[in-house]
């Protein structure tokens, strides 16, 4: 992959706008990379959680937007609760789901056939609250 | 003694079984489970981002028909107690979202109704939030749980599972001491005389509301966890949430497809284990829904 970088596209104007919605410093990362290694879902990630903030230091959220790994997160902290820096890696997801999920109706990601596939299990209520609220930004 | 008790969705219908052994447990220590009498889902994930309002709503409403009752809250569910704990510390905290939930909090006039004699005074996190194995710890002593317990479960071996929303963030939630390595369970189970079995696995996540949308990967979780435990050689696992119980116990049925020689292991609430040390009654002791039937283990040890 080949990026062209300048000042302005590294001070993406919706990078700052996950940054307000998360709460978090991008630029507090140094990319050891011990979020990715403790997260129990990473396998199942296109983007790992390092590469993801990576990104975003390099302005480069579109990416990341278009990403699985925004909607593989279970929110289980286990990446912010060993981040040496202090960044929570499950609340820049929750932003960057807030971000798509305000702009546009469907991702490739979301439909509403997931709707009907929660509401047809038998999980725990909570379960089924839980899924769906990530489809709410 | 009378504590208020917030159940949530899934212990009114889907786990049923927690509630019953719980509050017959509470019984037997002198604590009555006051339920809430008006409450609602508590959202079931605390929202992340820092502008959600609309999100915290309905936990905060909880918490304010909780304020009217007492100065604390007990809850059994591991998401309930983090969204509460969680929405709990911004209403304390955080100015101007405490003023925009007040307003809405105003503005309703059903929920003014019902709550209408504190509603003239703002939620401004008046409640603690307590889980009920703290409430076990802080309220009734595991020393005093202790002297109620008739069998002791000597020689069972029991794996205690915390997983994420008891834990995590552990700045805010400050359920133990250490985030990777509590012991609030090692020590109840020790009160209960079990062998208290330590696994790796025991604070990872179990795959949590993935297992709705995306199955395979929350079932490659919770095996994880199921595998470390019967690796520790455990005779059983127990758990605070229903969601958790529902990914490591009900989808070994998966694990079974999937894994050739994959051993099974009953997972239980920790109330019902400590519900059989305390010797109440079968009635409150149900392992219907359990796919992985506790009983056998217990016999085994002459606990049934």
């Amino acid at each position: 992959m080949r990026l062209r970088l300048s000042g302005e596209v590294i001070k993406d104007d919706l990078v700052k706008r996950v940054e307000d919605l998360s709460g978090q410093n991008i630029a507090m990362c140094y990319q050891c990379g011990r979020c990715s290694a403790g997260c129990p879902v990473a396998d199942e990630m296109d983007i790992l959680p390092n590469e993801a903030i990576r990104l975003l230091q390099l302005g480069q959220i579109e990416e990341v937007l278009d990403s699985k790994t925004i909607w593989i997160c279970a929110s289980c902290l286990q990446c912010s609760s060993r981040c040496p820096r202090g960044v929570e890696f499950s609340s820049i997801c929750d932003a960057l789901r807030a971000i798509v999920l305000r702009r546009r109706i469907t991702t490739p990601s979301v439909d509403a056939g997931d709707v009907s596939r929660v509401m047809r299990t038998d999980a725990p209520q909570m379960g089924v609250v839980g899924a769906l609220r990530k489809l709410n930004g | 003694m009378k504590i208020p008790y917030y159940p949530g969705c899934t212990l009114h219908e889907r786990a049923l079984d927690f509630d019953k052994a719980s509050r017959e447990c509470a019984n037997v220590l002198g604590v009555e489970l006051e339920e809430l009498p008006v409450w609602t889902c508590c959202g079931a994930v605390f929202p992340l981002t820092t502008d959600s309002v609309m999100e915290i709503l309905a936990a905060v409403r909880n918490l304010a028909y909780a304020s009217r009752m007492g100065d604390k809250v007990v809850t059994l569910c591991s998401f309930c107690y983090n969204v509460l704990k969680r929405t709990n510390k911004v209403m304390r905290e955080d100015g101007e979202r405490r003023e925009k939930v007040n307003l809405f909090l105003r503005a309703d006039t059903e929920t003014r109704d019902k709550i209408e004699s504190f509603l003239k005074e703002d939620y401004v996190g008046q409640v603690d939030v307590l889980h009920y194995i703290e409430m076990l710890r802080d309220v009734v002593g595991f020393d005093k749980m202790a002297k109620h317990v008739k069998t002791r479960l000597e020689g069972l071996r029991v794996a205690p599972y915390y997983g994420c929303m008891l834990l995590r963030p552990h700045g805010e939630m400050k359920f133990d001491e250490h985030p990777e390595q509590p012991t609030i369970f090692e020590d109840f189970l020790t009160a209960l005389g079990c062998d208290v079995v330590d696994f790796p696995m025991k604070t990872e996540c179990c795959g949590g509301f993935q297992i709705v949308r995306d199955e395979e990967t929350a079932i490659a979780c919770s095996q994880t966890v199921v595998a470390s435990a019967v690796k520790r050689d455990a005779d059983l696992i127990i758990t605070t949430c229903p969601l958790c119980l529902y990914n490591l116990d009900r989808k070994q049925k998966e694990m079974e497809k999937r894994v050739s020689g994959f051993r099974k292991i009953p997972v239980i609430y920790f109330t019902q284990l400590l519900g059989i040390a305390l010797g109440i009654d079968d009635e409150h002791l149900d392992f219907s829904d359990n796919y992985v039937d506790p009983r056998p283990a217990l016999a085994e040890k002459n606990l049934v």
